[in-house]
């Protein structure tokens, strides 16, 4: 099959060209940068079908960013039969100096001219004809949005395919042609594949081109020695930048006819942009946004109505059964959205989903289980491990969908890149760059989407340090750990404030990671703060159909998740604990003996100074276990306590009075765990506290073991993780149980701080003298 | 009047004369389009008053004032 590979500079609508082409539902934002990782689909309607293939957005083919070089290395070794160069047309000028580099490849290239129906409704005008002679390659006005001119464009690109082609350069006038060509023909006697490119790459001293033609090199230096620029001195890859910029200058500029514009008159953009990046409003706006973005997707008492009025409960209309079920179903659906207080759009749909269609379906499901002729053991198997897991893992799904429409709305408007813009000065402070802000904001959805998306930070270090912190960004799966451990202990020891507790647990998460930046940045981390140039794109409506793309892609990822890993894992997790290390079955009572009771007895001594070790006595070992089942996925540490609460109810007959008939609502299980276990206040929370920051899920890992790309880092990684949690975990132990401590806590993290500032000034110091 | 990018107050225009910088940076100032002879309008401060905006080539591009002092400028219009 024909590869037809799209490349662009970001933000120029080749994701929503891509879907358009391939029917798929790739994630397209208004942010520069969405598209990290190359993606592929296939087109239909040409004689044969032929793949797609989306590449990362890039400015040029320089070899600074992992996007340039995964683009670069795609176009030059992967021998795609054809380019199809999407170009904003609403900024020509700077979007065609990529085209300019693309030319210099063997590669056929056809130049789609994107946005046209922006340009003539802004009243300008552009010359395809004119444009075209001029490059020396067709080109077609598209509109990927509203599908116009795809099909001649594919047709075109179809074409092209099968021709030949020779790299063509605009640099003929610099005083750099003469070289570039004795370059290039000495490469070409070589037999190297795209002679003219690499001969370019090599004049501007391009460190990949460097390492791969070693004897060609020499031939710049030589030439070097006698040359001498009246602007630019030796500097050729500014003659080359230069050179391609002027050649734009000149004879693109003309192919373009502006409207006659009041240059005083505002665009829409421009009003927004005046409010929005506001000197003094805006960091207030910013703040009142994503206040509102938390607000609309998890608030159980919308705009506070239900606090303000005191509207009466659903109990007291008297519309519940004593067991507190609903009457009817229509007071059930009622209850989605309204039980004193008015439930926020989030988690009305999360009611909906949960409790009517999830809840009944799965519901149905395990009685047709538990009817069926199964033996026991696989009845358990099949209801307890595999059902209730994905139960567990979907019902995560509204919050998740709701927190990433939101994000969309953000990124698609333009205004995700302005937040950067505000917050570059903060995030310097700790060595990191505004578009750090990002991928960890997107932490609080996500750690998996979130890690992948620190491919728009150029600096490897700024990018191992975020990778490493993002899971201390409390993600969607850890929240119900986070409500249900501090439901239970304002339910069990009637003290404190859930809220408070959950917001508690999120800002020590806030406050770690930017504590964790900090010592890694001074530490293992050191270098200098990354660049921070960055296009901000218009502002725009946020478009309906990407946004739908968005979420459809986002809500797949996660179905899979759910499907695959957790799927094994909930087994896993089962067959460990109904076995016996003599591989025997046990029935649920059996527990104790089980293969997971057996590790977790072994490493639970571990725990003890975060207050859930040794001192928990003999059914301590629950929480370590809730920890290990953790560390495939955050969901299970409570669905953990509610299968064990079970157990222990059947295997000492402990009884937790109606908590163990319940035990499935979160709360429940935890305060059957804390009768179980005697465990304290503050083992508590340096439990979720632990759970929050330790090694994140499966899935998480996984992507941080392929972002890191280098197996060293990684396991770094992983050890940072337990260390750092293992410390917040025993200093919020320590210092819950006995206050004084938070003495020797401030001692040694002052002695920490003062000897890595030692260190550091005492190096700057040596290497000075050097 | 010549001056470094970074310098310039709000509303003012000039044209690139040289860009004083090395590798990553360098690279990535040109490829954004800010070569001698571009003209750049300055347009506003981030609120914590960097990073900066301007308009050049027809689109707006931010950077640090750390990084607008590479570009030395020549101011054409106030």
């Amino acid at each position: 099959m024909k590869k037809i590979v799209l490349a662009g500079n970001p933000n120029c609508g080749k994701t929503t060209l891509f879907n358009s082409l391939t029917g798929s539902t790739a994630h397209v934002g208004n942010w520069p940068g969405v598209t990290v990782d190359k993606r592929d689909g296939v087109y239909k309607k040409t004689p044969e079908n032929v793949a797609i293939i989306d590449l990362p957005g890039i400015y040029s083919l320089s070899p600074y960013t992992p996007e340039e070089i995964i683009s670069r290395n795609y176009i030059l070794y992967e021998k795609p039969d054809c380019i199809i160069n999407i170009v904003d047309s609403t900024n020509l000028e700077r979007n065609l100096y990529l085209t300019t580099q693309l030319l210099e490849t063997d590669v056929p290239v056809v130049v789609a001219l994107n946005m046209i129906d922006v340009v003539n409704k802004n009243g300008d005008k552009i010359d395809v004809k004119a444009l075209e002679d001029k490059l020396g390659v067709p080109v077609v006005a598209i509109s990927a949005l509203k599908e116009k001119g795809l099909k001649e464009l594919m047709d075109k690109a179809y074409e092209e395919s099968r021709v030949v082609r020779e790299g063509t350069t605009v640099l003929t006038d610099t005083p750099l042609a003469r070289l570039i060509d004795d370059v290039k023909t000495a490469l070409k006697k070589q037999n190297v594949e795209n002679p003219l490119f690499h001969a370019i790459k090599l004049v501007e001293n391009d460190s990949m081109e460097l390492n791969t033609h070693k004897e060609t090199a020499p031939m710049v230096e030589e030439f070097k020695k006698t040359f001498e620029d009246n602007t630019f001195g030796k500097d050729f890859e500014a003659i080359i930048a230069d050179g391609r910029y002027k050649y734009i200058s000149k004879n693109f500029a003309q192919t373009v006819t502006k409207k006659e514009k009041d240059k005083l008159k505002m665009t829409p953009s421009d009003k927004a942009d005046k409010v929005l990046t506001h000197k003094i409003w805006g960091i207030p706006i910013f703040l009142l946004v994503l206040f509102a973005i938390f607000h609309l997707t998890f608030a159980e008492d919308f705009l506070y109505l239900g606090a303000i009025f005191n509207f009466p409960t659903l109990e007291e209309l008297g519309l519940l059964t004593e067991d507190g079920e609903p009457i009817n179903f229509g007071v059930q659906l009622l209850s989605t959205f309204y039980d004193g207080q008015i439930a926020s759009p989030g988690i009305f749909i999360d009611h909906i989903w949960n409790d009517l269609i999830i809840g009944n379906l799965f519901g149905w499901l395990g009685g047709l289980v538990e009817d069926s002729s199964l033996s026991q053991w696989a009845i358990g198997l099949i209801n307890n491990g595999i059902l209730e897991g994905i139960a567990a893992v979907l019902s995560f799904l509204p919050c998740i969908l709701t927190l990433f429409l939101f994000f969309s709305i953000l990124e698609d408007s333009g205004y995700m890149a302005r937040i950067a813009f505000i917050l570059d000065k903060m995030f310097r402070r700790f060595g990191l760059s505004g578009r750090a802000f990002m991928p960890m904001i997107m932490g609080f959805g996500c750690s998996v989407p979130a890690m992948i998306n620190t491919r728009t930070l150029a600096d490897d270090k700024e990018r191992t340090a975020t990778v490493r912190v993002i899971p201390f960004f409390s993600c969607g799966a850890k929240l119900p750990i986070l409500t249900a451990v501090a439901g239970a202990i304002v339910v069990y020891f009637g003290v404190g404030n859930a809220d408070l507790i959950t917001y508690g647990m999120y800002l020590l998460g806030i406050v770690a990671a930017i504590a964790s930046v900090l010592l890694m940045r001074s530490t293992s981390l050191k270098g200098e703060t990354p660049p921070f140039i960055m296009e901000l794109p218009s502002y725009h409506t946020p478009q309906f159909k990407n946004l739908m793309a968005h979420l459809w892609d986002k809500g797949k990822h996660f179905v899979k998740k759910a499907f695959t890993i957790i799927i094994a894992s909930t087994i896993v997790i089962w067959l460990l604990s109904h076995f016996s290390f003599a591989w025997q079955f046990l029935e649920d009572e059996q527990i104790n003996d089980s293969i997971l009771a057996d590790v977790s007895k072994f490493v639970q001594p571990l725990f003890t100074p975060l207050g859930f070790g040794s001192q928990l006595g003999q059914y301590g070992w629950v929480f370590v276990v809730a920890v290990v089942a953790g560390l495939i996925a955050k969901e299970n540490v409570i669905a953990t306590f509610a299968t064990l609460a079970a157990c222990l109810t059947a295997v000492v007959g402990m009884d937790f009075g109606e908590l163990a008939i319940d035990a499935e609502d979160g709360i429940d299980a935890v305060q059957s765990m804390i009768m179980a276990t005697g465990i304290t206040i503050p083992a508590l929370i340096s439990f979720i506290a632990f759970n929050m920051t330790t090694i994140p899920c499966f899935a998480a890992v996984g992507t941080a073991k392929a972002e890191l790309g280098n197996k060293k880092s990684f396991k770094g990684t992983l050890l940072f993780w337990f260390l750092s949690s293992y410390i917040i975990g025993a200093m919020v132990y320590t210092v819950g149980s006995w206050w004084w401590t938070t003495f020797i806590w401030t001692l040694a993290i002052a002695i920490t701080v003062m000897g890595i500032v030692f260190r550091n000034k005492h190096n700057k110091v040596g290497r000075n003298q050097l | 009047m010549n001056k470094t990018l970074d310098q310039f107050s709000i509303g003012e225009t000039g044209i690139v004369k040289a860009v004083i910088a090395e590798g990553k940076i360098k690279r990535r100032l040109f490829d954004m389009g800010i070569t001698p002879g571009a003209e750049v309008f300055m347009r506003k401060r981030a609120p914590l008053g960097d990073p900066i905006e301007i308009t050049l080539r027809g689109y707006e591009l931010t950077l640090r004032k750390s990084e607008a002092a590479c570009v030395n400028m020549e101011v054409t219009d106030k």
